[in-house]
C-alpha cells in the first residue's frame, strides 16, 4: 500500500488543524486522531514483511535536488517499532491531564516529527523532523510547565539545538565532500571509511556526536533534562522520555554508528566509559532526590545509559562476535521500546500522585497503601518493571544488553551491574517513603485510581507482562533488522 | 550738458538706489511695493537709455520692451497690493516684521 | 513416563494462577481466598508426589523438557525444566511445609484486614519457589530467584503501616540484590562460555561434560559469582544482615520463607550448580569450594554465638537459621552436597516447626515476643511445648530419633573426611555445643521457669496446632530414611541404591557428637536454670554479651562504612551534576551571554558612537543654517542686494 507512511505523518497535523480551530472536547478530538494513527501503524505493521532485512513500504520522490534532498521515507524494523511506540506513547500522555485545545495541537505536531524522525531515510528530510519536534516540545514546556518552566525550556531548547547545530554543520560537510545526504549511501561511505579526509572527520564525528549526545543524553551532556523534565507538565514529560529520547538512541544507531565505525572503535574506552558513567552516576543522584519527577528523570537517563551500553559494545572492541553482537543490539531495541513505555508510566503516576498532592516531594506523601491500595499496587509494578524484575518487560532488554555486553566489554559491564543495584535503591527508598508508615494526613483524604484512570494504566501494564513473559511478538518485528545491522556493523 | 548715456545710466543707478533703500528701510508692506516699483522704472530706464545711444536705435523695438515691462509690472503691482490686503485682512497689520512665518 | 514429568511446569503454575486469583478477590472474601490458597498448595503437593514416584523407579533418574522461551538475532534463548531426585525431594518438602504454613496462617492471620492480600503473596511465593526448584535453566531459575526476592519483600513489609516493617523489607531487597549482582554476572560469564544456560540438554547442557569442558578455567570465577546470589539469599556472612530484621513480617512468613524454603534456595542453587564449583577438583578440592567452606564457617558459628545473645524468640531463630545454613555450606564444600540437602530437606520441617511453635507462643501471649517476658508456659500451651521441644532435639542433634541428628551427622563424618584441615571439623563440633546451648536456653527462659507476665496465655487454636503436630511428626519419620543403617536419602539424592547395613550406626563419630549435645544441653540447664533478671552470660562476661547482643555491630559497621559512603558519593554526585556539569554548561552559555555584552558594547561605543557624532554635526550645522532664515522678507531683500553687490565687485574685479 502506498503512501501509509504519509499518512500516518499526516494524520496528526490535520489533527492538529482541527483540534486548534474547536472550542470544546480538544482531548477527544486528538485521541480520536491518535487512534486513527495507531490504526496506520498497526496497518504498517501487518504489511510489513519481518523477514526482509531492508527498508519496505518505500516511498521516493524528488524534492530539492539541488540540495540533495529527497522524500524518502520506509520502514525497517527498528523504525516500525519506534512507530508502534509512539503511537502507544502519545495517547497514554494525552490521558494523563485535561487541557486545552493548543496544548493537543502541539502535541499532535510532536507526533507527526516523531512520526518522521523513525521513518525518514534522507539526512534533509530527517533533520526537518528531528528540529520539528523541537519547537512544540519548547512550547509545550514553556507555556504549561510548573516552576522554573522559562529556564528549563530555554535550557531545553538551546542546548539540544546548539547539539542539532554542530550535527547539522558535520553532514552540510560530508555533503560537499561527498554529495550524498541518502542514509544508505552514508552507511556504505563509513563502510569504506573515507567518509573525509584526514582530520575533518574527526571533527564531523564530534559534531555529530555532540548532537546526539545531548538528546540522548549521555553523562555529561545530561544536564539539561532534570530541569526540563521536572518543569514539564505530566503529559509532556512522558512524551519526551517515552518517545522523545529515543530520538537520540535512534539518531546513533542510523548516523553514527554506520559512518564513523572506525573512530568509535578507536575512542571505544572513552564512549565506553561515559556510558558507565551514564548507568552509574544518575541513580546515585536520583537518591540524593527529592523530588519524585526529578528522581524518576535520573532513572530516565540511567536506562538509557544501558542503551548506549549495548550499542557502543556492539560496535566499539575490536574482537565482536556476531552473535553477542546480536545479543546486545536486541537488547538496546527492546530497552529502547520498554523504557518507553516504563518511563512514561513512571511518570504518569508521579503525574497522579502530585493531581492529588499538589506536590511530588517524597517526603510528602506516606502510608499511601492503606488509603490508595490500586494506585500504589500498579505503581509498584511500574517500579518492578524500571528496576528490571524478572517476568516484567524492564527484565528482557536489560538481560539482552548486559549479555552481549558482557562478553564484549566484561570489564565495563561489571562496573554497569551496579546501575541495578542502585536502581534498586531509589525505588525501595520511593516506595517506602510512599507506601509504608502510617497514613499521613494530608494524604488521607486521596482518591484510588479512578475508572478512567484505570483505564489508562492498565492496558499498558498488561503490555508491560506480556513483554516481560512472552517477548517474542516484539523480537519478531526487528530480529531481522537486528541481524542486518550486526553484519553491516561487523 | 549734453545728454549721455553716462547720465541717464547715473539717474537711473541714483533710481534705484532709492528704490532699494526704500524696500529695504521701510516696514509697511505698500511702500516697499512702492520701492520695487522704483527699482522696476530704473530698470526700464536703462533699458532704453541702452537702446537709445546702442549701435540699432530703430524706433520700435526698444520701446516696445519697455512698454511691455511696464505692463507686466502693472499686473505684478496689482497681485502685490492683492496680497498686503489679503496679509492685512489676516493679520490685521502690514508691517513685515511681524510677518515672519517662513522663518526656519 | 508419568503426565506429571512432561508437565512439570504445572507444579509452580498451579500456585502461582490461585494467587493471581486471590489478588482479585474482594478483601472481604476470607474464607474464599484462604480455601483457595490452600487447594493450590494441596494441588501442587500432589502433583509432587506423582512427579516424585517415577524418579523413585531408577537411580539417578532426570527427566528435562526445554522451550524457547524467544529468539534475538537468529539464536535461541532456550529454558526449561527438570525433575531429577534433587528437585523433587525439594518439591515435597516446600509443598508439604507449605502447606502446614498455609493452614496455621488462617489461624494466625485470623485478625489481619488484609487477609486475602497475605493469602494471595504466600501462594505467590510458593509458586515462584517451586519454580527455582525445577529449573533447568540458570536463567530460569534467576527469574523465579528474583520472583522469590520479590514474594519475600512483599511479605516482610507485609504489616506495611508498621516503618520497621517496610524498612526490613527494604534492606531485605537490597542486601538479596547485592548477591543477585554477583549471581547475574557469574550466569552472564557461564553463558557467554558455555553458549547455553541449560543445566542439562543431552549432553549439551552447561553441566555436561561437553559445557563443562568449554567452561574451562573461568569456573572458578563463574562458581564464585553465582555463589554470591547464594550468599545473599541464604543469610551468609557478610550478606546475613537482613535475615535478622525479616523476622518483622508475620511469623508464618517466617517460618515458611525465612527457614524453610526462601533461605535454603542458596544451598539449593550451589547443589545444583556444583558441577561449576567441583570442576577441576584435586582431592575434591577446589578455590571455590574453600571459599564455600570458609564463608559457612564464620557465618555458622558467628551466628550462634550471637544467637547466645538474643532476647527475642523469633530472632533466635533467626540466627539458628544463619548457622544451620552455614553448615550446609560447609557441607556442600566439604563434597557432601548429599548431606547438605539432607540437612536442608530435615531443616525445612525442624525449622518451620520451630517457628510456626514460636508463632504459636507469640499469638497465645498476644505478639509478644521477648523471651525474658515469657516462661513456665509449659503446661499452659502444651501441644507447642511437645512439638517444639521435638523441633529443639532436631536443631539441636540429638540422633536415633529426630532426622536433624542425623543429618548432622552426615555433615560432621563428611568435614571429618576433609583431606585439607580438620578446623572446620572441629569448628563445626563447637557449632554442635553452641546450637545445643542457645536452644536450651530458649526452651527454658519460654517453657521452663516461674511465669513472668504469661498470665493470660492460652493455648492456640486446632488449625494451628494441628500443622506444628504434622511437621513433628514429618520431622521424625523423616529420621527413618536417614540413619546410616539404610541412608535411603542419601542414595536417592545421589542417584544409587541403597544398602542395609545396621554395622554402619556404630561409630564413634556418634558418641562423640552425642557427648557434644548432651554437654552443651547440660551446661545450658545449669546456666540458665535459675537464671535471674539479667541473662548469666550478661552477667558473667558483659562485654561480650553486649557485643553478641548488638549482632557484633555487623548492622552498624555497614551504616557507617557502605551505606554513609554510597549516601555521601551520591550527595557529592547530586551537588557536581548541579553545580559542576550544569555548571559548566551555565558557564558555556555565560561564555555566550558575555560575548553578546560585549558585542552590545562594541556596537553602542564604537559604531554606533560614530555615525551618532557624524548626524549630530550634520543637525548642528543645520541649526545654524536654519537660523539665519528669520523669516524677514528684508533680510533676504538685503542678503540679494548684497550678494548682487558682491557679483558686481567680483565682476569689476575680474574684468
Amino acid at each position: 500500500m502506498a503512501g501509509l507512511i504519509t499518512t500516518l505523518i499526516v494524520t496528526p497535523l490535520v489533527g492538529a488543524l482541527l483540534v486548534s480551530a474547536t472550542r470544546n472536547y480538544a482531548r477527544a478530538l486528538a485521541l480520536v486522531f491518535n487512534l486513527i494513527t495507531i490504526i496506520c501503524a498497526f496497518i504498517i505493521w501487518r504489511n510489513f514483511d519481518p523477514g526482509l532485512p531492508g527498508l519496505q513500504l518505500v516511498e521516493r520522490h524528488s524534492w530539492l535536488p539541488a540540495i540533495g534532498a529527497e522524500y524518502l521515507f520506509g520502514i525497517d524494523g527498528l523504525c516500525l517499532l519506534l512507530v508502534v511506540l509512539t503511537s502507544l506513547v502519545f495517547p497514554f500522555a494525552l490521558l494523563a491531564q485535561k487541557m486545552d485545545r493548543s496544548f493537543c495541537a502541539l502535541m499532535l505536531i510532536t507526533q507527526a516529527a516523531l512520526y518522521g524522525t523513525f521513518t525518514a531515510h534522507n539526512f534533509v528530510l530527517w533533520f526537518l523532523f528531528y528540529e520539528m519536534s523541537l519547537v512544540p516540545a519548547f512550547l509545550l514546556i514553556k507555556m504549561w510547565g510548573g516552576e522554573n518552566r522559562d529556564r528549563a525550556a530555554t535550557k531545553f531548547f538551546l542546548y539540544t539545538f546548539l547539539g542539532s547545530v554542530a550535527m547539522l554543520l558535520s553532514f552540510l560537510g560530508i555533503y560537499f565532500a561527498r554529495g550524498t545526504f541518502d542514509f544508505i549511501s552514508l552507511a556504505e561511505l563509513g563502510k569504506t571509511g573515507d567518509v573525509l579526509p584526514g582530520k575533518l572527520k574527526w571533527l564531523a564525528f564530534a559534531g555529530i556526536f555532540l548532537g546526539l549526545a545531548v538528546k540522548v543524553p549521555l553523562f555529561p551532556f545530561h544536564t539539561w533534562l532534570p530541569d526540563a523534565y521536572e518543569a514539564a507538565p505530566t503529559g509532556v514529560s512522558m512524551v519526551l522520555t517515552g518517545a522523545l529520547s529515543k530520538m537520540g538512541v535512534y539518531g546513533f544507531i542510523r548516523l553514527l554508528l554506520p559512518l564513523f565505525p572506525n573512530e568509535i572503535a578507536t575512542l571505544g574506552p572513552w564512549l565506553l566509559t561515559l556510558t558507565v558513567c551514564s548507568i552509574v552516576i544518575p541513580p546515585l543522584v536520583a537518591w540524593a532526590q527529592s523530588d519524585l519527577k526529578r528522581m524518576v528523570a535520573y532513572l530516565s537517563i540511567n536506562h538509557l545509559g544501558y542503551c548506549m551500553l549495548g550499542l557502543f559494545a556492539a560496535t566499539a572492541p575490536a574482537v565482536r562476535p556476531l552473535e553477542e553482537m546480536h545479543a546486545a543490539l536486541s537488547g538496546v531495541v527492546m530497552q529502547m521500546f520498554n523504557h518507553g513505555i516504563t518511563a512514561a508510566a513512571l511518570f504518569y503516576f508521579v503525574g497522579l500522585l502530585e493531581q492529588r498532592r499538589g506536590s511530588r516531594g517524597i517526603d510528602d506523601f506516606g502510608g499511601l497503601m492503606q488509603r490508595t491500595p490500586l494506585l500504589c499496587g500498579w505503581m509498584s509494578v511500574v517500579m518492578f518493571s524500571s528496576l528490571g524484575l524478572p517476568g516484567l518487560n524492564g527484565f528482557i532488554g536489560e538481560f539482552l544488553i548486559f549479555k552481549g555486553s558482557f562478553a564484549i566489554a566484561a570489564g565495563y559491564t561489571a562496573v554497569a551491574v551496579l546501575g541495578l543495584l542502585f536502581t534498586a535503591v531509589v525505588f525501595m527508598r520511593a516506595m517506602q517513603s510512599l507506601f509504608s508508615g502510617p497514613l499521613t494526613r494530608a494524604c488521607s483524604t486521596f482518591l484510588d485510581l479512578s475508572s478512567h484512570e484505570k483505564w489508562a494504566i492498565i492496558p499498558v501494564t498488561l503490555l508491560m507482562f506480556a513483554i516481560g513473559i512472552a517477548p517474542q511478538f516484539l523480537f519478531n518485528i526487528f530480529n531481522t533488522t537486528v541481524v542486518h545491522m550486526a553484519r553491516l556493523l561487523a | 550738458m549734453t545728454s549721455t548715456l553716462q547720465l541717464f545710466l547715473i539717474v537711473s543707478s541714483a533710481l534705484f538706489s532709492i528704490g532699494l533703500l526704500a524696500a529695504l528701510s521701510r516696514r509697511h508692506a505698500i511702500f516697499i511695493l512702492i520701492g520695487i516699483e522704483l527699482m522696476l522704472a530704473a530698470a526700464n530706464l536703462n533699458f532704453i537709455a541702452f537702446w537709445r545711444f546702442g549701435s540699432q536705435p530703430q524706433p520700435p523695438v526698444g520701446v516696445m520692451v519697455a512698454i511691455f515691462s511696464i505692463a507686466i509690472a502693472a499686473a505684478e503691482a496689482t497681485v502685490g497690493l492683492a496680497l498686503v490686503i489679503a496679509i492685512y485682512r489676516h493679520y490685521r497689520s502690514t508691517n513685515v516684521d511681524q510677518l515672519n512665518q517662513l522663518k526656519g | 513416563m508419568s503426565w506429571i514429568v512432561t508437565n512439570i511446569w504445572l507444579i509452580p503454575a498451579v500456585p502461582l494462577a490461585f494467587s493471581l486469583l486471590i489478588l482479585f478477590l474482594s478483601s472481604s472474601r476470607r474464607a474464599a481466598a484462604a480455601g483457595a490458597a490452600i487447594i493450590g498448595q494441596i494441588i501442587a503437593l500432589g502433583f509432587s508426589i506423582l512427579a516424585f514416584l517415577p524418579t523413585l523407579q531408577a537411580p539417578g533418574f532426570r527427566a528435562v523438557q526445554s522451550f524457547t522461551w524467544f529468539t534475538f538475532g537468529d539464536q535461541a534463548l532456550r529454558l526449561g525444566w527438570v525433575l531429577d531426585p534433587l528437585a523433587a525431594a525439594m518439591l515435597i518438602m516446600i509443598t508439604l511445609v507449605g502447606l502446614c504454613i498455609f493452614v496455621f496462617s488462617v489461624g494466625y492471620m485470623a485478625g489481619d484486614k488484609n487477609f486475602t492480600r497475605f493469602f494471595a503473596y504466600l501462594s505467590f511465593f510458593s509458586g515462584a519457589m517451586l519454580g527455582v526448584v525445577i529449573a533447568n535453566s540458570l536463567l530460569l531459575l534467576f527469574v523465579s530467584w528474583e520472583l522469590v526476592g520479590l514474594a519475600s519483600y512483599l511479605l516482610i513489609g507485609f504489616w506495611i503501616d508498621r516503618p520497621s516493617a517496610a524498612a526490613a523489607a527494604k534492606k531485605a531487597f537490597i542486601t538479596t540484590r547485592i548477591g543477585d549482582l554477583g549471581f547475574f554476572l557469574g550466569m552472564l560469564w557461564l553463558y557467554h562460555t558455555s553458549g547455553t544456560l541449560l543445566f542439562y540438554d543431552n549432553g549439551n547442557g552447561a553441566l555436561e561434560p561437553s559445557g563443562l569442558l568449554k567452561i574451562g578455567s573461568s569456573a572458578t570465577l563463574v562458581a564464585l559469582l553465582i555463589f554470591c546470589g547464594a550468599v545473599g539469599k541464604s543469610g551468609q556472612f557478610p550478606l546475613h544482615v537482613w535475615l535478622p530484621d525479616a523476622m518483622e513480617g508475620p511469623t508464618p512468613v517466617s517460618a515458611l520463607i525465612h527457614a524453610a524454603t526462601m533461605v535454603a534456595a542458596g544451598v539449593f542453587l550451589v547443589a545444583r550448580v556444583y558441577p561449576l564449583f567441583s570442576l577441576g577438583a584435586v582431592n575434591g578440592v577446589t578455590p571455590s569450594l574453600m571459599v564455600v567452606i570458609s564463608i559457612g564457617v564464620v557465618t555458622a558459628l558467628m551466628a550462634s554465638l550471637i544467637a547466645l545473645a538474643q532476647f527475642d524468640i523469633k530472632r533466635i531463630l533467626a540466627y539458628s537459621t544463619v548457622s544451620q545454613l552455614g553448615l550446609m555450606m560447609v557441607s556442600l564444600g566439604v563434597g557432601g552436597v548429599a548431606a547438605g540437602i539432607m540437612h536442608l530437606l530435615a531443616h525445612g520441617f525442624f525449622k518451620a516447626l520451630l517457628f510456626l511453635g514460636a508463632g504459636s507462643v507469640i499469638h497465645g501471649l498476644h505478639h509478644e515476643q521477648d523471651i525474658r517476658k515469657m516462661g513456665g508456659l509449659r503446661w499452659i500451651m502444651p501441644v507447642t511445648f511437645l512439638t517444639y521441644t521435638i523441633g529443639m532435639m532436631n536443631l539441636s542433634g540429638v540422633p536415633f530419633f529426630f532426622s536433624g541428628g542425623w543429618t548432622k551427622e552426615e555433615i560432621l563424618h563428611r568435614t571429618a573426611e576433609w583431606p585439607l584441615s580438620r578446623l572446620p571439623h572441629y569448628l563445626m563440633l563447637a557449632g554442635v555445643i553452641l546450637t545445643a546451648l542457645y536452644m536450651t536456653r530458649q526452651m527454658i527462659y519460654v517453657f521452663f521457669g516461674r511465669k513472668r507476665e504469661t498470665s493470660d496465655a492460652h493455648e492456640s487454636p486446632r488449625v494451628m496446632t494441628m500443622p506444628l503436630i504434622i511437621l513433628a511428626v514429618c520431622s521424625i519419620i523423616l529420621a527413618i530414611v536417614l540413619t546410616p543403617a539404610w541412608p535411603w536419602l542419601h542414595a536417592y539424592l545421589n542417584g544409587e541404591p541403597a544398602r542395609l547395613d545396621f554395622g554402619a550406626l556404630i561409630q564413634p563419630m556418634l558418641f562423640l557428637s552425642l557427648l557434644l549435645v548432651a554437654a552443651g544441653i547440660g551446661l545450658a540447664w545449669l546456666m540458665y536454670r535459675n537464671a535471674g533478671e539479667t541473662d548469666p552470660l550478661a552477667r558473667a562476661q558483659p562485654g561480650l554479651f553486649r557485643f553478641l547482643g548488638q549482632k557484633m555491630w555487623i548492622d552498624e559497621f555497614y551504616e557507617h562504612t557502605f551505606i554513609a559512603f554510597s549516601r555521601v558519593v551520591a550527595h557529592l554526585s547530586d551537588f557536581l551534576d548541579r553545580y559542576f556539569w550544569d555548571g559548566l554548561v551555565n558557564l558555556f552559555s555565560g561564555m555566550g551571554q558575555a560575548f553578546a555584552v560585549l558585542s552590545k558594547g562594541f556596537d553602542d561605543h564604537a559604531i554606533n558612537a560614530r555615525v551618532d557624532n557624524t548626524t549630530a554635526g550634520a543637525r548642528r550645522f543645520g541649526r545654524l543654517i536654519a537660523a539665519r532664515h528669520s523669516g524677514q522678507i528684508q533680510a533676504y531683500l538685503g542678503a540679494i542686494a548684497i550678494g548682487m553687490l558682491l557679483l558686481l565687485v567680483l565682476y569689476a574685479w575680474l574684468a
